[in-house]
């Protein structure tokens, strides 16, 4: 992929008193129990990861596994304990306050489970908020929350107060607070979270819809693993503050790392999540029927048409070349067959 | 045995009962001791018994110790005066340069830190009170006498009151709307027509700098407090104290620290409207969600535009109920600092007071009441006003405020200059009404009570005489019958049994400070007092708080009642009283229950309404009755709610026996008042308000510390 944007080198974010000492001594293996016992928790546990420009990672795990932690050593409100995070090639634990303002008010967005927005401003004056902080005039500020008003949905509500709206319209609120300044990299933090179901998968496709048109880099935090598997370019699996996996959400269903992310993906329906380029048998080419199908098209949409086949199907790639095949039997046994053995 | 189990708490109560009455039946009455009358104490007397301290006489009646501590603490009021004159005039002399006699001049730090401060308030309410009335002080300060004889068109000729009134009614609506803009300038026009004018401006230039100051002084420290543990653990103990402490205890130190006079008054205003506003400042702020923190951290804010801009106004409610509480205090203080010298509606309150004349009294604090009413509602209005950042508006409408005013600057000068026409030779009613030249219906009031006294008073006589000799002086004589050791022992046990050891400790600490005081048995008396008020207060406050709860009209009106008699100058209240009951404990009595009774009824409302929905339903789906639902349901679960509101009972009452002291009682109060006329008072004053301020503080951390346990265990918060 292209040029690496977010960039975390053994990160490890320990909370309690001696904290920095305690990791030095430890060489960099952390043990979660036995710092327990001498009063330290241990948020992040050495991650290691990068996010390319446009990517969008999102970070699963339970609560309590670290993944806020994480986001917030990214963005540092919290003071990682150690490791570098580099932000497009910017150490960011060398920053100073100043020139971390700076890079907050410019490149970075982040949205709230808990929406915070500011009780006492309107929603036009929320999204205003951060280009007011950073200077602009009242004017250019309101007209530019008013256009993100409309990317949002909101038009005729912006003298609306947060109280007076519903949380999935708090939220819009949110993204288009994190948008205002047009940062290059988005946080956002169990964004949807707080919201009940038909709300969220309203949301999400928003999401996806805006993300297609902003293509920002982002780090996307849930504890849903449905909603990772939805949105994700890549996943990164958290526990204990150990990241068990990071991979493609293909790749984490298909060879789930660790039992603890073969959990997860035991109730996944395969056929929705896997696109037939991960189940396709590339070294054969040959005795291929007439239809073919494209490698990236999700399992589930082609099923049905692979199925009523009696040869093997040929896959294709964007230039409609050949570049492998897959049996009709593959696909039951992706579907149904995958399950029992937990492969 | 099966209750003993069942029941530990109660049997650990009993046992404790049990003990304190043992004690009480075991200790005899000295048979030299009697309960010295205020005057005979000073005399020295061959019966005393003495004892030296740094130096210090002290001077007291030696009793049996299980009966009466000795007063080991005596010496602690002497050493607090010697301190603050050490302090005033030896501590640190430097050189000041002298602007009158124009060369250096040696004087203490503190002396010169004071005066300057002195002469910096003094600057800011003449500055105020001249823009309001007229004057040439503030344009002395900036030049010389010389100059203003030379140049006496200088002078402030003062605002006509068309134009104040005017002016409060545009503010109002600029801020708030049509409502509040009537009620300014209603409340204007009243205060005018009155002839409240004078005083009336006098107390507003008072509160419009000591309230701004308060206010920014209680924010700063709060978000300090917020910001360091260490400055919030040096502030806490001095808050609490100053919480519970009586007002006019403050006064005489400052007496000495600042002299007399309205800058003095500001200053202790200060001192007494700071800590509330600091607690519900660091209340405020500490109850913000983080995230919303972290939102204006990721909006890139400076540590500064993270206060301002997200921490602040996202605190705002509860530092809203800070300014309410500062605009309060300076209210009351503005009255009681009339005994420091401060001008203004106090004087006249105090004047009527004197000559007990409710009708005056009734229409200065009425005056009190309307202006604190207005400048509430006005800084509420300020905080919550929202811009409209897309209507299009013309010049005009843009500033039309501005233009109405500037236009009824105009009309007023204009009336006023008219006024001297036609008011030829008398006074210029279209400037100002003097003080006696307003309406007034005092007479009527007056008469009002002349007439209940003349109608009732065999039935006023013979109640109060039946009060006085069936009720209260048997009641007062069991407080004083209370050994000193049989008094501790129930207080550490009731801290004991309420919140262990911890509680126990504190509660012993402050019940032996007032014990080795030279006053615990005036402090029995005060607790005499403050009892029977809070009794009958609160089977007042909890009853009419329960039947107006009923009914969502009546609840509202209620604590719009309660905020009315809030605000009203307590002393107002001791006067009604004294002319029906005399100088007795019966108006003292009267007018705390009448004064108490309002946080009680109040927390009884509010603790009510707090009960979830959800139970409402449930309990109605389980079909009780209105009775059992009141019973089983509503009182078990406010009941935390409603004890904070017996807590502020407490401390209201406390504070109106302190009062009461103006009537004459016998209590810590009426040594407060003399030591104000004591030029050693100040040691007296702050011990004295010291061992006040424990009293409630006593109370206090019991019942927040049962409160807190009962909330736990009933999963509310």
């Amino acid at each position: 992929m292209s040029e690496t944007v977010i960039k975390c080198e053994s990160v490890y974010k320990i909370f309690g008193e001696n904290a920095k000492k305690m990791l030095e001594e430890s060489n960099g293996n952390v043990d979660a129990k036995t710092f327990q016992e001498k009063g330290c928790i241990v948020g992040v546990n050495n991650a290691s990861f990068e996010v390319a420009k446009g990517e969008m990672l999102v970070v699963m795990g339970l609560s309590g596994s670290g993944k806020s932690t994480l986001l917030r050593c990214i963005s540092r409100l919290t003071d990682a304990t150690g490791g570098k995070i580099f932000i497009e090639g910017q150490d960011l634990l060398e920053l100073n306050n100043k020139e971390l303002i700076e890079l907050r008010r410019n490149k970075m967005g982040m949205v709230f489970q808990s929406f915070a927005l500011l009780p006492h401003k309107t929603v036009v004056e929320n999204i205003a908020f951060p280009l007011q902080i950073k200077g602009t005039n009242t004017e250019d500020s309101i007209n530019r929350a008013m256009e993100m008003v409309k990317l949002v949905g909101l038009d005729g509500r912006e003298n609306y107060f947060p109280r007076e709206l519903s949380g999935g319209q708090q939220q819009r609120v949110g993204i288009a607070r994190s948008l205002a300044v047009e940062p290059d990299i988005w946080f956002l933090d169990e964004p949807f979270s707080a919201l009940d179901p038909l709300i969220r998968k309203e949301m999400q496709d928003e999401f996806l819809r805006l993300q297609e048109k902003l293509q920002k880099t982002i780090m996307f935090i849930t504890h849903d693993f449905d909603e990772a598997l939805k949105l994700a370019d890549r996943i990164a699996i958290m526990k204990d503050g150990i990241i068990e996996q990071l991979d493609t959400p293909a790749n984490i269903v298909l060879n789930p790392a660790t039992e603890y992310v073969r959990k997860f993906t035991e109730e996944v329906p395969r056929e929705k999540v896997l696109v037939i380029e991960d189940v396709m048998d590339t070294s054969n080419k040959d005795n291929l029927g007439d239809l073919k199908v494209s490698k990236d098209d999700i399992i589930e949409n082609v099923a049905e048409k692979i199925l009523t086949q009696e040869n093997i199907v040929g896959v294709v790639d964007s230039n409609n070349n050949i570049v492998g095949s897959i049996k009709p039997s593959k696909i039951i046994d992706t579907v149904f067959g995958g399950r029992k053995n937990g492969s | 045995m099966e209750y003993l189990k069942k029941y530990p708490k109660l049997f650990q109560w009993l046992f404790l009962l049990i003990v304190f009455f043992a004690l009480c039946f075991a200790i005899d009455v000295p048979e030299t001791y009697k309960f010295i009358r205020g005057q005979a104490e000073f005399v020295k007397d061959p019966n005393q018994s003495v004892y030296f301290f740094l130096g210090k006489e002290v001077r007291y009646y030696a009793f049996d110790v299980f009966w009466r501590l000795p007063p080991l603490l005596g010496w602690l009021p002497i050493w607090i005066n010697d301190s603050l004159f050490f302090l005033m005039n030896e501590w640190m002399p430097m050189e000041f340069w002298n602007e009158d006699t124009q060369e250096f001049k040696t004087r203490p730090l503190l002396l010169q830190v004071s005066r300057n401060l002195t002469a910096f308030m003094t600057f800011l309410i003449e500055l105020i009170r001249e823009i309001l009335l007229g004057g040439l002080e503030t344009i002395v300060a900036f030049t010389s006498w010389d100059f203003i004889d030379a140049y006496p068109w200088l002078e402030l000729p003062g605002l006509p009151w068309t134009i104040v009134a005017a002016g409060a009614a545009i503010l109002s609506y600029k801020l708030s709307g049509k409502g509040l803009a009537v009620f300014a300038g209603l409340t204007m026009i009243y205060i005018s027509i009155f002839g409240q004018w004078k005083p009336s401006m006098q107390t507003l230039s008072f509160i419009l700098v000591a309230a701004p100051l308060s206010f920014i002084f209680g924010l700063g420290l709060g978000i300090a407090a917020y910001k360091s543990k260490r400055v919030e653990k040096a502030l806490y103990p001095i808050l609490l104290v100053m919480q519970t402490m009586p007002q006019y205890a403050v006064l005489v130190p400052a007496l000495v620290l600042f002299g007399v006079g309205d800058h003095a008054a500001v200053i202790i205003t200060m001192v007494v409207a700071v800590p509330p506003m600091i607690l519900l400042t660091i209340l405020g702020l500490r109850a913000i969600p983080p995230e919303v923190i972290e939102a204006g951290r990721m909006s890139g804010c400076t540590n500064w535009q993270l206060m301002l801009k997200v921490l602040i106004p996202t605190a705002r409610r509860d530092i809203l109920i800070g300014v309410n509480q500062v605009i309060m205090v300076c209210f009351s203080m503005a009255v009681i600092s009339a005994f420091i010298g401060a001008k203004g509606l106090g004087f006249n309150l105090l004047l009527a007071l004197n000559q007990l004349n409710i009708g005056l009294a009734l229409e200065a604090g009425l005056c009190i009441s309307l202006i604190a009413i207005l400048l509430d509602k006005m800084s509420l209005a300020w905080a919550n006003k929202q811009t409209d950042y897309f209507g299009n508006l013309t010049f005009f409408q843009r500033n039309k405020n501005v233009i109405f005013f500037a236009a009824s600057f105009l009309i007023g000068i204009i009336l006023a200059y008219v006024g001297t026409f036609i008011f030829k030779g008398s006074f210029n009613y279209l400037f100002e009404i003097p003080h006696n030249k307003g309406i007034s219906t005092a007479d009527f009031w007056n008469k009002g009570v002349d007439w209940i006294f003349d109608t009732f008073f065999v039935y006023i006589k013979a109640f109060n005489t039946w009060l006085i000799q069936d009720v209260l002086q048997p009641m007062r004589a069991l407080y004083l019958r209370m050994p000193a050791v049989a008094t501790l022992v129930l207080a550490v046990g009731a801290g004991y049994l309420i919140g262990g050891i911890r509680s126990a400790l504190v509660v012993a600490a402050l019940t032996l400070f007032i014990a080795l005081s030279p006053w615990w048995d005036r402090a029995l008396v005060t607790l005499y007092m403050a009892t029977f008020g809070v009794v009958i207060s609160c089977l007042i406050g909890f009853t009419v708080g329960t039947l107006c709860f009923q009914n969502k009209k009546s609840a509202a009106f209620m604590l719009g009642v309660c905020d009315i008699f809030q605000t009203f100058p307590s002393f107002v209240y001791l006067i009604p009283v004294m002319m029906l009951f005399g100088i007795t404990d019966t108006s003292v009595l009267i007018a705390v229950i009448v004064y108490a009774t309002i946080p009680a009824t109040r927390y009884t409302i509010e603790g009510l309404r707090s009960v979830p929905v959800g139970l409402h339903e449930a309990a109605t789906m389980s079909g009780v009755n209105k009775f059992q639902r009141l019973t089983k349901i509503e009182f078990p679960l406010a009941f935390p709610h409603m004890m904070l509101g017996l807590n502020q009972t407490i401390v209201f009452a406390l504070f109106m026996v302190i009062i009461g002291a103006f009537i004459g009682t016998e209590d810590l109060g009426q040594y407060i008042l003399k030591a104000l006329s004591d030029k050693n008072g100040a040691g007296i004053g702050l011990t004295l308000g010291i061992c006040v301020a424990f009293i409630g503080l006593i109370f206090d951390n019991l019942i927040r510390t049962w409160v807190g346990k009962r909330k736990k265990h009933l999963g509310i918060d």
